[in-house]
């Protein structure tokens, strides 16, 4: 008798240090039918394809495939049993061609171990007919192909192991709507042949076009399945969102008014990312900017700071126009930017907390000769550690041995430690535990206080909720709308973000 | 008419056709050039180099470096020498000599794929070492006097060929058809591509890293022996800077520092272009200081003029992974 289910993974539990990353996550995959999970950022969905892929082991757990219990040695060992998995950064060397990216490592050989060209290009050809692409030159190199193609040849890649169960990992982050719609086709035309896919997406919208059931996760736990047909979107939300939070985010001290304006962007733009942006934060206001995955608000951001350019449009600092050109410049200018990715473009890992938390202002510590005062530096840095609780035996240590939470609080140390006017934030508390967050939240809040105006950018919406004074909402490179914190909902605030329930969630 | 269009793509289309041009221009402009003693001497003059950017490439594709390729030339020349006036017949006094060549590669395989530690440092080292070396046991002079069997390896003909340029020949042409065709040597170009993916894949990634220094350590050796040959002698300096020319050919010829592009062809044509670029610009009686000037103009125009033809193929994705391409989760 055929097993009820394809793929059933129970109860995996995976512990990282510090971190529960799964605890007693299930999913059930039928032959033939598309199961998309879905969940927030640190849900776990990652965690769970890696375990699938045989990239990391459970810790607890059992894992069937058409019934049978399996256990995975390895990621050859994985595919070997029937799973394929389209991972979302492309797993494809752009110097070879087509054919050799597909086949890799498992290229048909003559007897003498050279490359069988006729027969890889039939067997190239053979799978890329499937998706009717057999046009494509199977010679051509990777590199010269759209980037949508490029994610079919590692669908075909997966595909070319003949798997039982393909995982599919966000497979639309970098793709356009027509490409999504023709993804969507060949995802179709696997089911047909029995191929079981899992999808995992945050897109919500996706899931309604695409899926046959669901798996959501919340916090690494397993929260509920469901047949996509019987729910609608709001069952989904409530699910992925409904988490109890008790009052993580703090209050606005009332007594204390908004200060004159601080910051104003006037029709800022630059093709392709961002057009006609115009905003104004008070002092000691926090203006939160939601939106969907690439809605263009980190490229603002970065442009405001001088990382990236801006080709039209004035920003005014205290009633002052500022260009800057450079990070430099908008330092000087009194802004900071607190990155949303601190391990590449924050924090100097392998550098302890003293040299991390000076880096950005280093002139303030030396003395007249321009050299750097060593005992000015720690005085700052054990200062810094007390006054913002980051767990550390003393200032020398490497930051990169520091958990998430507290890397995060040395980030924010170096920016406020400039006395920013303006302070850019960009997912601050992207991987950081529930604890170290509502810390953070006290830090922003704290040097608002002071008078600085906060950009506070975020795809966690309950985040932007909490925090913020007002919420500009973007949408494709665009401000769409504009709530004050009283009356913005996760509802009104989706609503502008997809234009009307068409678009992409940011969740 | 597909074929051609490709091959007009790659690097190695261009550095012909520039190959053709400078043979046809200077087949005009200097009666000597197309002499049969100018082009043997040409291919003479770079077999040697160009012996050892056949292992260079594959190990430059998979993402690797060697810079002491010059120092192993002199280190298991100066061996085999001695052991040639200590007595030992040719054949294992050459076989020994290979063995330390591969023997050093491995060295510096195994501290930079097991031990991890960067290839430029790690070969930096064994280029101060084994030139050091060269000078310890050679006590700072050159050997001479080995006996007949040993040079004809380097001073023997095969019609109007010398030997090392039928060597040169043999392994540029096994070479570079290993490194197109076969499956094994293949995986190069997936550690160089996408070491992560490539592991993924079930490459033995680290393994293969290791045997690619093997490879140009044995490489260097056989340079060296038939240097050594050649000369008649073991000098203390030979092939002192050769580390620099030879990766210069392979880089000109299509690779690239991060791996994942390259041929043995194109390292071979890089390797001729260079050689004839001084040899057009001596027979133009043009000051022999231009020569290292010009090359070095070589190298660098050769990897913009690839840099912009990428940018432009490659802007297009490029945009949308910018815009599109924030990660999550």
């Amino acid at each position: 008798m055929e097993a009820e289910y394809v793929l059933e993974a129970t109860n995996i539990v995976k512990t990282f240090p510090g971190v529960r990353a799964l605890d007693g996550v299930n999913l059930k995959v039928r032959k033939g039918e598309i199961h998309a999970v879905v969940g927030e950022n640190g849900a776990g969905k990652s965690t769970l394809m890696l375990i699938l892929s045989g990239i990391y082991n459970p810790d607890e757990g059992h894992i069937k495939i058409d019934g049978i219990p399996v256990e995975f040695d390895s990621p050859e060992d994985a595919v070997k049993k029937g799973i394929g998995i389209v991972f979302q950064e492309l797993s494809l060397v752009p110097s070879l061609s087509i054919a050799e990216n597909i086949f890799a490592n498992r290229q048909p050989v003559t007897s003498l171990g050279f490359v069988n060209r006729t027969s890889l290009r039939t067997k190239t050809i053979e799978l890329l007919s499937l998706f009717g692409l057999e046009h494509l030159d199977t010679n051509m190199l990777v590199r010269y192909l759209p980037l949508a193609q490029q994610q079919v040849i590692e669908i075909l890649k997966a595909l070319s192991h003949n798997p039982r169960i393909l995982i599919l990992d966000e497979p639309t982050s970098s793709l356009t709507e027509i490409e999504i719609k023709e993804l969507f086709k060949n995802i179709r035309i696997l089911t047909q042949r029995g191929i079981a896919c899992v999808y995992i997406s945050h897109h919500l919208h996706e899931i309604f076009e695409i899926a046959d059931t669901v798996t959501v996760l919340r916090d690494g736990r397993y929260v509920c399945d469901a047949e996509v047909k019987d729910i609608d979107e709001d069952f989904l939300v409530s699910r992925m969102v409904g988490r109890p939070i008790v009052d993580m985010y703090g209050h606005r001290d009332t007594t204390i008014p908004f200060g004159p304006v601080r910051f104003k962007a006037q029709h800022i733009s630059r093709a392709g990312n961002f057009a006609d942006i115009s905003f104004s934060i008070k002092g000691g206001e926090i203006v939160g900017f939601a939106g969907l995955v690439g809605a263009g608000r980190t490229e603002v951001g970065r442009s405001i700071f001088g990382a990236e350019p801006i080709e039209e449009g004035t920003l005014w600092l205290d009633n002052k126009p500022i260009h800057p050109k450079n990070p430099r410049q908008a330092i000087a200018e009194g802004i900071g930017y607190l990155s949303e990715d601190r391990k590449s473009q924050g924090l100097f890992l392998d550098f302890s907390i003293r040299a991390n938390v000076v880096a950005n202002h280093l002139f303030d510590f030396c003395n007249s000769n321009g050299f750097l005062q060593e005992r000015k530096t720690v005085s700052w840095a054990s200062k810094i550690v007390s006054e913002y609780r980051i767990a550390t035996p003393d200032v020398e240590r490497p930051v990169k041995n520091l958990s998430g939470g507290n890397q995060q609080k040395v980030l924010a140390a170096e920016w406020i430690g400039i006395n920013p006017k303006l302070l850019i934030v960009d997912e601050p508390t992207r991987g950081v535990d529930v604890g170290a967050k509502s810390e953070i939240y006290v830090l922003i809040r704290k040097l608002a206080a002071t008078g600085a105006g906060i950009m506070l950018i975020s795809s966690d919406l309950s985040e932007i909720l909490g925090l913020s004074d007002r919420i500009i909402v973007m949408q494709n490179g665009v401000i769409v709308g504009e709530l004050i914190a009283s009356e913005a909902t996760e509802e009104k605030v989706i609503a502008l973000a997809t234009g009307a329930k068409q678009g992409v969630y940011a969740l | 008419m597909k074929w051609i269009l490709r091959f007009s793509k790659q690097r190695e289309f261009m550095i012909f056709a520039i190959v053709v041009a400078i043979f046809i221009i200077m087949s005009f402009s200097s009666p000597y050039f197309l002499t049969e003693g100018n082009i043997l001497a040409l291919f003479l003059g770079l077999s040697i180099e160009a012996i050892i950017a056949v292992a260079m490439t594959n190990l430059m594709v998979s993402g690797g470096f060697d810079m002491s390729v010059g120092s192993i030339v002199a280190f298991t020349g100066a061996v085999s020498a001695l052991l040639l006036k200590a007595g030992f017949p040719t054949v294992p006094a050459v076989f020994i000599g290979l063995i330390i060549g591969a023997g050093i590669g491995f060295f510096n395989g195994f501290i930079i794929s097991k031990i991890g530690i960067n290839a430029f440092v790690t070969t930096l080292s064994s280029l101060s070492l084994f030139r050091g070396l060269t000078l310890i046991v050679s006590k700072g002079q050159n050997i001479s006097g080995l006996p007949d069997s040993f040079k004809i390896i380097g001073q023997g003909k095969l019609g109007i060929f010398q030997t090392p340029i039928l060597i040169a020949a043999f392994l540029i042409i096994l070479g570079d058809i290993f490194l197109r065709r076969s499956r094994f040597f293949r995986q190069s170009y997936y550690i160089g591509g996408n070491e992560k993916a490539a592991r993924l894949t079930g490459i033995p990634v680290d393994s293969l890293k290791l045997l690619g220094y093997v490879l140009t350590g044995l490489f260097a050796g056989i340079a060296g022996i038939v240097m050594t040959a050649r000369l008649g002698a073991a000098s203390m300096t030979a092939g002192s800077g050769l580390e620099l020319r030879v990766i210069t050919a392979v880089i000109i010829g299509g690779a690239s520092l991060q791996g994942g592009e390259g041929t043995v062809a194109g390292a071979f044509l890089g390797s001729l272009l260079m050689a004839l670029i001084t040899n057009a610009l001596t027979l133009l009686g043009v000051d022999v200081y231009w020569q290292t000037f010009v090359i070095g103009g070589t190298l660098l125009l050769a990897v913009l003029i690839d840099r912009f033809g990428k940018i432009r193929t490659e802007q297009s994705s490029k945009v949308v992974r910018e815009i599109g391409g924030k990660k999550n989760d």
